[in-house]
């Protein structure tokens, strides 16, 4: 436990460090203003990477999320178009129910007809994305603008509770269920036997399947809740929406400190990860890094990410087996 | 293994040291031999020739779901279907030059009459456009331009220079000849974005908008996201911006929506080309005060009766041909096989509920 | 004999031949000389990065950086050509710029001991990345009309003798028999003196020179290098490798399987666009294909099981607790293989 919450620390850190200098050279990065868009931009995606983690801590991965981000989103557009009275309720339940929907498909695959989550996820993403492609060309509506969205929808993207930003509010609530869930409930701690070791967890008597099937609707809803907060936010929708997004997903919770083979790091790890990164790329075109730099972030983050924690994972290993060495030498 | 290994490493090093040396004083690019045969050219037009019928006509925009281009495409069909033809849109879901390469050879084996298509990458399609009309199928390009000698004739929205020029003056006027502006455009190789960003320094060139600045480009790539980002960045990397212009219908509405819900909304002026549906509501909360553009459909419709006059034989793609276009009565083919639509509309409080498009 | 006849390889042939048959028949044009030759043509890179693919995948390990070492090439390519160096010297300056990124990759997965999946996802963004610090969003053209017509007559051709050598080392060399043990278990790999880690440095090395390859083709085809040249291009490679049959925990698959899998995913893909069939429609049949091609495997798998007993628990080689191996699996069913 303890080496998790240094794992965050150390993100914190790093957050304190980027945003330290970039405000030194520009003051306005820290303004009010400067600090609300950085939560706003960093929100959605660290919701996906709250969902991510999860399925990575059960040595599980979906690379659909950004196809299902796409698709609900599509759908928020989509029902303005139908009522533009619609009530925000009802489209963030609609929202979340087509996540879910599509994590029980990626879910069933994954756990009842035991095929391995790479590839499931890739053919969904697949799938997904064409599906919403072609739900924008059977209805002819490619494209779904501000104008058409009830002025609440878009109110309630843009609008803050006492100085954060609605959809920081929603990333904080779910990221604070999650967190609790995972520590202090019996199938949360599952999840991360489940990952560790699969053979071990099955026959210990954890429901495998059931465990791993949950957490895909988990991850499906949460994308599927990010494409209606993405549509309020941003208030215009084609199909091509959040396409990509899985790899910067991918990256943030990997940069968050859960391991990518499972039962190691944390939710509150993820969404921090995700923080970082957005943080990293928004100040970099302030410090005067040519933003072509900015493209290979991510990417570099990860790497960095996980060879620091190989040399730590070693360092603690070697110290270990010192440990044991002297203990057994002492008995 | 190690040797195995090394051997194999040898192998594959060995020969390309090879090359390297036989390198040295190949062919660079100032040797390098260019293709020099124009596709279009001699073959004679006769204006009185009459409208083939039946001909198919396909449009090939930049992608598929751009509203823009669905407008532009939809006014192109309608002027195939007027002239007794059958015309149909296809394209790629992403804005990518290769997958309009697939597509521009799809529609040679499918021995359409003519292709009609808005180039991502000026280059990168040449090579197949020329591929089809050396199998005699018409090549016109719309709204953005390819390579000259890879298409008949281009369709152009109205002439650059107007556009270009015509953006910084609207601009000047609302910030008052005076501060730091900044161009929002699509993706840095998009020909017409490009040609008119040039008029632009130029225009600013001109001793009364001395003191105006312009301090950064920005690319949002025609992605509603990055552009909504971008601005984000241009506003908080220059916070005493006064004025930003975004040539480019994803650009500007995504722009008005980033300020019209931030503290600069009415300080920092914002013009550009976009839809009146896109913009309306932007035009009315005060964020915008005006901005211009020509009708897509217009633009596809004389595309669509370019298409069919190639291929009935009614014009070459000649300078000084005269090109008939149903309601849009005539248009003269200019150099470079140039069509031009006519002048922008400027659209303001008082004139874009008159506009549904 | 019935074992042979429902491997999945041989059902993939029949489809493939099904689909380019029917393809004759129903279409016109789909048959055209010209037509085949761009349908190869279209698929070359898919196919170098397959063929990449192929044997990282057979040791349990993946890369999914190819298609960003594609545009990462394609950049320099343009940068160097800007620079005025002559065309003969910067393809072989392109294919080490390639192996060198492979080789990036091999160090960060062998000699750092990091998961494959998590490594070449972060190189997938990094290379994009240094491609766009490389040329920036512009694109560089006008390569000397003498080499243009080399890669679309002869890209095909480096193609299949790509596709043959790795045949002939796949499955008729040590080399390739070792590929197929480490996928089965690395650790008693290691133990009957195979040097796993020199096999896997070697798949990494050579996986980013094909792909510079691949770039060169890519590059010559357009006409037009850029830093965004085959964005995406790895998903449609990695689909063609586990479409070809290919495990993706390693040990099992086949050059056949694969060029069959590359076959199918061509001619389906030009017969939809001769046809009309919208592209989004075409993300779905491939999407789908990859997801059938796992399940096939597995479902057969559990009929099989029904009907004959299950061995008695414990005499199943249990898979080895190697980190590395477990990150690529990516699912919790490695005893379903």
């Amino acid at each position: 436990m303890r080496a998790l919450a240094g794992r965050e620390l150390g993100i914190v850190l790093v957050l304190v460090a980027v945003v330290t200098v970039t405000t030194v050279v520009n003051p306005n990065f820290l303004s009010r203003q400067g600090v609300h868009d950085l939560f706003l931009n960093s929100s959605i995606i660290a919701l996906l990477a709250v969902g991510q983690a999860i399925l990575v801590i059960t040595r599980n991965i979906d690379l659909s999320v950004g196809s299902v981000l796409g698709l609900s989103a599509f759908l928020s557009g989509q029902l303005y178009l139908a009522d533009r009275d619609m009530p925000v309720i009802v489209v963030l339940l609609a929202g979340i129910a087509l996540g879910a929907v599509c994590g029980v498909v990626n879910g069933a695959l994954v756990a009842v007809a035991k095929v391995p989550a790479l590839v499931v996820t890739l053919g969904t993403l697949y799938v997904f994305r064409g599906l919403d492609y072609a739900w924008a060309s059977a209805t002819g509506v490619h494209q779904v603008n501000a104008d058409r969205m009830s002025p609440d929808f878009l109110a309630f993207g843009n609008g803050s509770l006492l100085f954060l930003p609605n959809l920081t509010v929603i990333t904080l609530l779910v990221l604070g269920v999650a967190a609790y869930a995972l520590r202090a409930f019996r199938p949360g701690r599952e999840l991360y036997a489940i990952g560790s070791n699969p053979d071990a967890a099955r026959l210990s008597g954890i429901p495998v399947g059931r465990r791993v099937f949950v957490a895909f609707v988990i991850s499906g809803a949460l994308a599927g809740l990010g494409g209606v907060l993405h549509a309020s936010y941003f208030g215009t929708i084609n199909a091509s929406v959040g396409s990509g997004r899985e790899l910067a997903v991918v990256a943030a919770v990997v940069v968050g400190g859960v391991a990518i083979f499972g039962g190691s790091g944390t939710v509150v790890g993820a969404a921090l990860g995700a923080l970082l990164l957005t943080t990293i790329t928004s100040a970099l075109p302030i410090l005067g890094v040519p933003a072509f730099w900015q493209r290979a972030v991510d990417g570099a983050a990860l790497l960095l990410a996980i060879s620091l924690d190989r040399v730590v994972m070693l360092r603690v290993a070697a110290r270990l087996r010192r440990r044991t060495s002297v203990g057994g030498a002492g008995g | 293994m190690i040797r195995s290994s090394r051997v194999r490493a040898a192998a594959l090093i060995l020969p390309l040291a090879v090359v390297l040396a036989a390198g040295c004083g190949g062919t660079t690019k100032d040797s390098a031999p260019q293709a020099g045969n124009s596709g279009s050219g001699n073959s004679s037009a006769d204006p009185n020739a009459p409208m083939k019928q039946g001909l198919k006509i396909a449009f090939l925009p930049k992608e598929i779901d751009n509203p823009y281009m669905v407008i532009m495409d939809k006014g192109g069909t309608d002027a195939v279907k007027e002239v007794g033809g059958e015309g149909k849109d296809v394209g790629p879901s992403d804005a990518s030059a290769s997958s309009q390469v697939s597509y521009i050879n799809t529609l040679i084996q499918q021995k359409q009459d003519a292709i009609v298509i808005s180039a991502n990458d000026p280059n990168a399609v040449a090579p197949a456009l020329k591929d089809a009309m050396s199998k005699g199928i018409k090549v016109v390009t719309v709204d953005s331009d390819a390579a000259k000698d890879a298409r008949q004739v281009f369709i152009n929205q109205a002439s650059s220079e107007e556009i270009g020029r015509s953006q910084v003056r609207i601009i000047a006027k609302q910030i008052g000849n005076e501060g730091k502006i900044a161009i929002l455009s699509a993706t840095p190789n998009a020909t017409n974005q490009n040609a008119w960003i040039e008029f632009m320094k130029d225009e600013l060139k001109k001793p009364e908008f001395a003191k105006i600045e312009l301090v950064k480009t920005a690319y949002g790539d025609d992605d509603d996201q990055k552009s909504f980002q971008e601005t984000q960045a241009l506003l908080s990397a220059y916070p005493d911006l006064k004025g930003i212009i975004s040539p480019t219908t994803v650009g500007i509405s995504a722009a008005a929506r980033y300020l019209s819900s931030s503290p600069s909304k009415g300080k920092v002026m914002l013009t550009g080309l976009g839809t009146p549906n896109q913009m309306r509501s932007f035009v009315k909360d005060g964020t915008v005060t005006e901005f211009a553009l020509w009708d897509p459909g217009q633009l596809g419709y004389l595309a669509g009766y370019a298409a069919a006059a190639l291929a009935s034989g009614q014009i070459s793609g000649a300078e000084g041909e005269t090109l008939k276009c149903g309601k849009l009565g005539e248009r003269k083919i200019g150099k470079d096989g140039e069509i031009i639509l006519g002048p922008p509309t400027a659209f303001n409080a008082a004139n874009i509920d008159q506009f549904d498009f | 004999m019935a074992d042979r006849l429902f491997r999945w390889e041989t059902l993939l042939f029949l489809l493939c031949l099904a689909v380019l048959g029917y393809g004759a028949v129903s279409t016109s044009g789909f048959a055209d000389p010209d037509n085949v030759r761009f349908l190869l043509l279209d698929y070359s890179e898919v196919a170098l990065l397959a063929f990449a693919l192929l044997p990282i995948v057979l040791t349990g390990e993946i890369d999914l950086s190819v298609a960003s070492v594609i545009g990462f090439c394609s950049a320099l390519t343009g940068k160097l050509w800007n620079a005025g160096m002559s065309f003969e010297t910067i393809v072989p300056v392109v294919l080490l710029a390639g192996l060198a990124l492979g080789a990036v990759n091999a160090v960060l997965v062998v000699k750092f001991g990091l998961p494959s999946l998590a490594v070449t996802i972060g190189t997938l963004g990094l290379y994009r990345g240094l491609a766009y610090v490389v040329l920036g969003d512009g694109a560089v053209t006008g390569f000397p009309e003498n080499y243009r017509p080399l890669a679309i007559e002869y890209g095909t051709v480096v193609v299949v003798v790509v596709g043959v050598l790795a045949a002939v080392t796949v499955h008729f060399t040590p080399l390739g028999r070792a590929l197929f043990a480490i996928g089965l278990g690395p650790e008693a790999t290691r133990f009957s003196g195979i040097r796993v880690d020199r096999v896997k440095m070697l798949l990494f090395c050579v996986s980013g020179a094909l792909a510079a390859l691949a770039s060169l083709i890519y590059t010559l085809r357009y006409n037009s290098a850029r830093a965004d040249n085959a964005n995406g291009l790895e998903l449609a490679a990695v689909a063609a490798v586990l479409l070809g049959g290919v495990s993706i925990f390693g040990g099992r698959g086949s050059v056949f399987g694969v060029a069959t899998a590359l076959l199918l995913m061509a001619g389906l893909r030009n017969l939809m666009f001769l046809n009309d069939v919208s592209n989004e429609v075409q993300n779905v049949v491939t999407g789908l294909l990859l997801i059938v091609s796992v399940l096939v495997p597995v479902a057969a798998g559990a009929i099989a099981r029904r009907r004959r007993p299950q061995p008695p628990a414990g005499t199943q080689p249990s898979r080895s607790p190697d980190p590395v191996g477990a990150a690529v699996s990516h699912g919790l069913n490695e005893e379903d293989r």
